[in-house]
């Protein structure tokens, strides 16, 4: 069953189905990007605005990439230039950025639920691009694309996401997609920062690093943010990087074929080595490919079916629709 | 000449007696001057029919914000009296979060100013407990006492420096105030916007746990203890902090405290997707603690329902979760709610009107509560069977911040006396005033 929601706010309460479907249409999307022309018809006419209340370069670039390979119009709209730095409440610039009938609106913004909030408040579709500490669901699908591809079938693989659990959209995003895809997840990270009510999410938690990546197929690591220091959640970043640094003794802990991941940008020698980001099981830069392939699948999912409900035959098989429109070939 | 009325006919509830008859009230002038079986008060009267209607003592909300002076956008104190009436309150105390804030007698001899203007409900305010409740110097609370003040508290500013607060204590002594204490330590709440838990992760909001409440509840059980004074927690929400105010209160510290009709009902599941509307602190709690309010009211550890009636203009709700002000408008709703608590066997009749009248009078020392002969004649009539559905717009408050939007409720306030004079009256289901022949 395709993924059938208005807005993508979140991953949590999304069928294994409607991911799976997704991921399929991001592969199918993957090859556009390696063409001469990295460019097909599929949003011509179509209108995608970025806005983003929080500094990103990775993931506004990924969408701006994404919207524009399918021949949308992009327009980036960052907080510092908004009208937020001139008072207008969210709801206000919300309305008016509608008025200008855009046809699909990604949003970073550092409130948890910001997002949701922005979907009552609008009719186009809402595209989570990071909210607060609450989800970043592109994140977890560009995750879960690259686990697909490196290591197969999702579901039995053991999976270990180590750091600031208690701050993390990714985190949490990864949680519940996983889980809905049937991988094992443990958290690693200090008390501090693992809250004992992720237990009743149906995921294993670790104190000890060792512990948590012992026989893992993969290993996620999370972002230190380092203003975190200071609010004794840990007392320094040097202590923190001693107990939970991902290092070349420690991956040898999982199995053999262990892949990787970071959502960037990285910390090196505080949350992951150099050797290990650089390194052979690192799939950092896949990640990155992925997410543009993951976004430019959700932009057109959302997007065709929101400006043509007759769409939907195409949404069933997404590839398809692209060749029969003649798209353009190097 | 003396004025008679006599309220003919009603299921009287009096909460001193633990009573509940069919009587009629005889008032003269603003002064209840008997209660007797029907037909037995003798005498020319003007009769107000209140057969097939509860007569309650008027209604004692101890924590309203009433935001008159500086947020009048929100509040006046005449809406609020108004709101008040028409939740069959007939005695509210204001809070001192005001702008400027009721930390003087000048300020404290304004609203009552304005509610004199007003007319109808008494009104009882508060002062700050600290200088602009910054938690710093003692406020003028003599003075204050002389303008009318009938409790202390830095209201949502809880005391965290424990020496102020046992200060407080000691000195309140000598005015026989209570400190209404906001138990929430700010130290572990650090920013939090709601209840800590599996909602606030799964949301990803910043969480407030129960412990940042039984902690400062301890503490000032502990500093009333040392003290001899009287420490009245506000709005109580945990299991833990019920447990420790009743071994005190078993011990005879002058510990007491009042609970919010929302934490009577809601959890912090009903913050759903981010509904603002549910946000307030101290925060909508677990289960468990509804479950321990619950039993704590009809213990009798709790001695109040009191309403933290907190209106807010809708611009202060409609943002970000985490931008969104705390609290919601009570008063118009917590009667309603109340019922439902004597329906679903929480409580008896009896012991709900005296969680919402003389329980929470005695607490601050208010003139109400009682239908004995000589008190205030503050009655409030009640269509027991009457069913409606809560719409804010038709609230008489400014302002319609609350969760219970379509809730059905049983049981609505139909004729509210204050002194003795008819001050509200629902249009639907208005008992006939005639004058008797």
């Amino acid at each position: 069953m395709a993924f059938t929601q208005r807005h993508l706010l979140g991953l949590e309460g999304v069928s294994a189905e409607a991911i799976t479907s997704l991921l399929d249409t991001a592969a199918s999307f993957k090859e556009i990007s390696e063409r001469d022309i990295k460019k097909v018809p599929a949003l011509r006419g179509k209108t995608v605005i970025n806005l983003f209340y929080e500094s990103s370069t990775r993931t506004r670039t990924s969408f701006e990439i994404a919207a524009k390979r399918l021949s949308a119009d992009t327009i980036n709209i960052s907080a510092s230039s908004s009208s937020a730095s001139k008072g207008e409440t969210l709801a206000d610039t919300a309305r008016n950025l509608e008025a200008m009938r855009p046809d699909a609106i990604v949003v970073r913004h550092p409130s948890s639920g910001a997002c949701a909030f922005l979907a009552r408040h609008v009719t186009c579709p809402i595209i989570n691009a990071g909210d607060g500490c609450h989800e970043h669901p592109t994140q977890a699908l560009l995750d879960c694309l690259t686990i697909r591809e490196q290591r197969g079938d999702i579901a039995g693989k053991t999976v270990a996401i180590v750091g600031d659990l208690l701050h993390s959209r990714v985190g949490r995003s990864n949680v519940h997609a996983l889980r809905t895809l049937g991988a094992r997840i443990r958290l690693v990270g200090p008390p501090t920062l693992l809250p004992r009510e992720f237990a009743q999410l149906g995921v294993e938690l670790h104190t000890r690093l060792a512990d948590g990546v012992r026989d893992a197929d993969v290993i996620m690591m999370l972002r230190i943010q380092r203003e975190r220091q200071g609010s004794n959640f840990f007392p320094t970043l040097d202590e923190y990087s001693q107990y939970f640094c991902l290092t070349e003794d420690i991956v040898r802990l999982a199995k053999p074929q262990v892949i990787i991941l970071h959502p960037g940008p990285l910390n090196r020698g505080l949350e992951i080595s150099s050797a290990v980001a650089d390194g052979p099981y690192s799939v950092i830069m896949n990640q990155v490919t992925n997410g543009l392939a993951v976004r430019m699948a959700l932009l057109y999912t959302l997007v065709a079916r929101h400006k043509a409900e007759d769409a939907a035959h195409d949404l069933e098989t997404p590839s398809e629709p692209l060749r029969g429109r003649g798209v353009a070939r190097a | 000449m003396t004025i008679r009325t006599r309220i003919a006919g009603g299921t009287v509830v009096d909460p001193v007696a633990g009573t509940v008859q069919v009587a009629d009230v005889l008032v003269e002038d603003d002064r209840i001057a008997a209660v007797g079986a029907p037909g037995t008060l003798d005498g020319e009267a003007q009769v107000i029919d209140a057969s097939g209607l509860l007569v309650l003592p008027g209604l004692v909300d101890i924590h309203v914000h009433l935001r008159e002076p500086g947020q009048e956008y929100k509040e006046t104190v005449a809406t609020g009296v108004a709101s008040a009436l028409a939740g069959g309150f007939t005695s509210v105390a204001c809070m001192a979060n005001t702008n400027p804030v009721n930390d003087n007698s000048a300020v404290t001899q304004f609203i009552l100013d304005r509610a004199k203007m007003a007319g109808g409900a008494r009104v009882y305010p508060i002062g700050a407990l600290s200088v602009g409740l910054a938690g710093e110097r003692m406020a003028e609370i003599g003075e204050m006492h002389r303008a009318g003040i009938v409790a202390v508290s830095d209201d949502g500013r809880p005391v965290m420096n424990a020496g102020l607060m046992r200060r407080a204590l000691e000195y309140t002594r000598m005015f026989g105030l209570p400190v209404i204490a906001h138990e929430e330590d700010d130290n572990l709440c650090c920013g939090g916007v709601m209840n800590e838990g599996t909602t606030a992760l799964r949301l990803g909001l910043r969480g407030r746990p129960a412990a940042a409440e039984d902690v400062m509840v301890a503490r000032d059980i502990a500093l009333a203890e040392l003290t001899g004074g009287h420490v009245h927690v506000a709005h109580v929400s945990t299991a833990g902090a019920i447990d420790l105010i009743r071994a005190a209160r078993a011990r005879g510290v002058a510990v007491s405290a009042e609970v919010t009709p929302h934490h009577l009902f809601l959890t912090d599941e009903a913050v759903g997707e981010y509904e603002t509307n549910a946000k307030m602190a101290p925060p909508l709690r677990s289960p468990t603690d509804v479950a321990a309010v619950r039993a704590g009211l009809a213990d009798g550890t709790i001695e109040a329902i009191a309403t933290d009636h907190a209106p807010h203009h809708p611009d202060e709700k409609d943002v970000e979760f985490d931008q969104a002000a705390f609290g919601i408008v009570g008063l118009e709703t917590a009667l309603g709610l109340g019922l439902r608590l004597v329906a679903e066997g929480v409580l008896d009749l009896p012991t709900l009107v005296a969680r919402m009248s003389v329980g929470p009078a005695r607490l601050l020392g208010l003139p109400a509560g009682t239908l004995a002969p000589g008190a205030f004649a503050d009655l409030t009539l009640v269509d027991a069977e009457r069913r409606w559905k809560v719409v804010g717009r038709a609230f008489r408050s400014k302002s319609r911040n609350m969760p219970y939007e379509g809730w059905d409720m049983t049981g609505r306030v139909t004729t509210v006396l204050v002194g003795g004079r008819v001050v509200h009256e629902d249009k639907a289901g208005t008992p006939t005033l005639r004058v008797a022949s």
